[in-house]
């Protein structure tokens, strides 16, 4: 599959995302991977926002823009009245950034995880709330500048794992995904849109303007985060069966954060700091692996 | 066939004769009994919907919202606080015409706690494009859940529908429960004009810009408007298949009335015996019952009290810093009116503190017995 292949068809040049964004990347592999028959529900955050002004819109599907902390509910909404039609074949997706998931949106979510309704949900992580210009989520990373964390004040807390609280619920499916490696992603969903029940995928979404990198480096940045171990690509089959789908090759967190602006006022052994907790993440999530091995 | 139900029980079967698709609600009291029998109903096969039992009320709204964008009749219930919480999908439920009908068993505000009847629940929510229809009694509100499909569909605006927490959700009364055949003559399967439709695909509620906003309302006050001639239309038609109707309000001894009492919900069933011992002993006085709140019936409230004197509101709520909801609306209403009677505003019954014959009498002989009301609502049953 090229990349080329993936334009203009189900979400359309003239959105407004800033160059660079990984969002539309990641959207148009999701839209191509699930096909036309799909529903979207959209919530507030960078892709409400983005998608069209009234008359026109860039996406190519049936797709329904909710309230910031409504996605979960209005998901379970759409997949109600198609399944009292009998409508089982068309797929319904919501999409969420890490405001509209890890915060706003978490007791929504928490709710449609929980009764298993049968949807793919789609957090893109841009690790801060974005689309109101750059404040810090509880999906900021340790360190990480934001406008409400500034230089005097950086975060000071590590970033909510939200991948742990979805696997908590014992969904059918969680599985992370990043733009670096598609051909991950399109299996991912074509897996999620086979199962039944409820699917939590969670997409790296490297956002140029908020973490104050070069747009040209997006997808660089999504690797360097797998291959550094920040951002394991693994996924969780009914909250027990660990996959993991990249082996990193363990590159140093420091190659990975140096490119960001974001990370510019990071103070003598914060560094070392940063990766002690990725390798302890690491280590934690490979004992989860080895666990369900000797079970 | 006749049937002794409840408010509560009296709107789930009007749920379930008007064959709603997808529910969702959280239980709140004093509308909880509704989602139990709506639940009982749903899972015993005699209504075939989905019920889903979402974590809050907000995503109670959000979910039948949606549902209905995606082509399917939708119902839900709430109270008080719930309807709160929903607060930014009533407007988002309106804004994107939606034809849901919900319920809400009126229940006073905190704080502090309180889980009695007032209007002061549904009385803040009026400006966030629902219709709004005040029912009297449990056969109104069976009955005005069927007429509200009706209207909601074809202005494609929500309906809510408010019965008084306890006083009318809680209690008995004889009710006639309509045939089924008889509902779907009257009532025909909802088909939308618009849906989410994968093989005609659109986007919902984008962006609208400042250029455009303005006239989304506009299209919506429009359809506000035609929804006043649809709810008198349902309500004839209603009439015609069932024999009942309701009219946008109850009119008592009104055509010769030179003092009226204006209230909405079950305070009217008091009133109209104290307005019956009034008459006996010679005094020309009347009740207007407000049914339709949203859209409010301006002309048609100056129409009818043009040959009155006096008219005395009572509001079972308060705004404060501005006086009765009620009272303040048909002021504004009356502002233009060549023959105007005069407005005494009386706040009572707020939180579930019985609205008395005693009450209502108080408040007429005070009506009738001052030439002037004095500029501030007078609050009845405030102990000091």
């Amino acid at each position: 599959m090229k990349a080329k292949e993936l334009n203009d068809q189900y979400l359309h040049s003239g959105h407004g995302c800033c160059p660079g964004c990984a969002m539309p990347i990641v959207l148009r592999t999701v839209f191509h991977a699930l096909g036309e028959q799909t529903i979207a529900v959209i919530t507030a955050g960078c892709f409400g926002t983005i998608s069209g002004t009234f008359p026109v819109s860039p996406i190519k599907l049936a797709a329904y823009n909710t309230p910031f902390p409504s996605a979960g509910a209005a998901g379970s909404g759409v997949r109600a009245a198609l399944d009292i039609k009998g409508d089982t074949k068309t797929t319904v997706v919501t999409i969420a950034g890490d405001g509209g998931t890890f915060d706003i949106g978490i007791q929504a979510l928490s709710a449609a995880a929980e009764r298993n309704d049968d949807y793919i949900y789609i957090c893109y992580d841009n690790e801060a709330y974005m689309n109101t210009g750059i404040q810090r989520s509880s999906a900021t990373p340790w360190g990480a500048w934001t406008t409400t964390t500034p230089p005097a004040n950086l975060k000071n807390q590590p970033k909510k794992d939200i991948v742990q609280i979805m696997v908590a619920h014992r969904v059918p499916y969680v599985a992370t995904a990043s733009i670096a490696y598609p051909e991950d992603l399109m299996r991912k969903m074509k897996r999620a849109k086979e199962t039944r029940g409820f699917k939590f995928i969670y997409a790296f979404s490297p956002c140029p303007v908020g973490w104050r990198f070069s747009a040209e480096l997006t997808i660089r940045l999504a690797r360097l985060a797998v291959q550094t171990k920040i951002f394991p690509l693994y996924e969780v089959e009914n909250g027990e069966r660990y996959t993991l789908n990249v082996e990193p090759e363990g590159i140093p967190a420091g190659e990975y954060l140096k490119p960001q602006g974001r990370f510019a006022f990071l103070k003598e052994g914060d560094l070392e700091r940063i990766q002690e907790n990725v390798d302890r993440e690491w280590k934690r999530l490979m004992n989860r692996m080895e666990n369900q091995m000797l079970g | 066939m006749k049937k002794l139900l409840t408010g509560n029980s009296a709107v789930s079967y009007g749920v379930m004769l008007s064959r709603a698709e997808v529910i969702s609600a959280y239980p709140i009291t004093p509308q909880t009994t509704i989602v139990e029998e709506l639940s009982e109903i749903c899972s015993d096969g005699r209504l075939k919907a989905k019920f889903i039992k979402v974590e809050s009320e907000h995503s109670a709204l959000a979910c039948v919202a949606a549902a209905s964008a995606a082509g399917a009749r939708v119902f839900t219930a709430t109270s008080s606080h719930g309807l709160a919480y929903m607060h930014e999908m009533l407007h988002w439920t309106s804004g994107t015409r939606l034809p849901v009908v919900m319920v809400n068993a009126n229940r006073a505000i905190g704080s502090p706690w309180n889980i009695w009847c007032d209007h002061s629940d549904s009385l803040s929510q009026r400006d966030t494009g629902w219709i709004q229809l005040y029912c009297q009694s449990a056969q109104e509100a069976l009955d005005t859940v069927i007429q509200g499909y009706r209207i909601a569909e074809e202005v494609l605006l929500p309906v809510m529908i408010l019965e008084d927490g306890f006083f009318l959700s809680h209690t008995s009364d004889t009710v006639e429960v309509p045939e089924q055949k008889d509902v779907d003559a009257f009532l025909p399967p909802y088909r939308p004009r618009y849906k989410l439709d994968p093989g005609d695909p659109h986007t919902f509620n984008i962006m609208a810009d400042p250029s455009l906003f303005i006239s989304f309302k506009h299209v919506a006050q429009s359809a506000m408007d035609e929804a006043k001639k649809v709810i008198a239309r349902v309500d004839r038609e209603f009439k015609v298949r069932f024999g009942r109707s309701y009219g946008y309000m109850g009119k008592i001894h009104l055509a010769d009335a030179d003092v009226v009492l204006l209230t909405m919900g079950t305070a009217a069933s008091t009133a109209i015996e104290v307005v019956k011992a009034f008459r006996k002993q010679g005094k020309k006085v009347g009740l207007c019952r407000l049914r339709m709140f949203r859209p409010f019936p301006s002309r048609e409230l100056c129409k009818i009290l043009e040959g009155a004197r006096k008219v005395a509101v009572l509001d079972r709520d308060n705004s404060l810093g501005a006086g009765g909801i009620v009272a303040q609306e048909l002021k504004a209403a009356l502002f233009n009116s060549p023959r105007k009677p005069q407005v005494f505003e009386f706040i009572a019954g707020l939180g579930g503190k019985d609205i008395t014959p005693e009450t209502i009498q108080e408040i007429l002989e005070y009506t009738i017995r001052n030439p002037n009301p004095n500029g501030v609502p007078i609050w009845i049953g405030v102990q000091t």
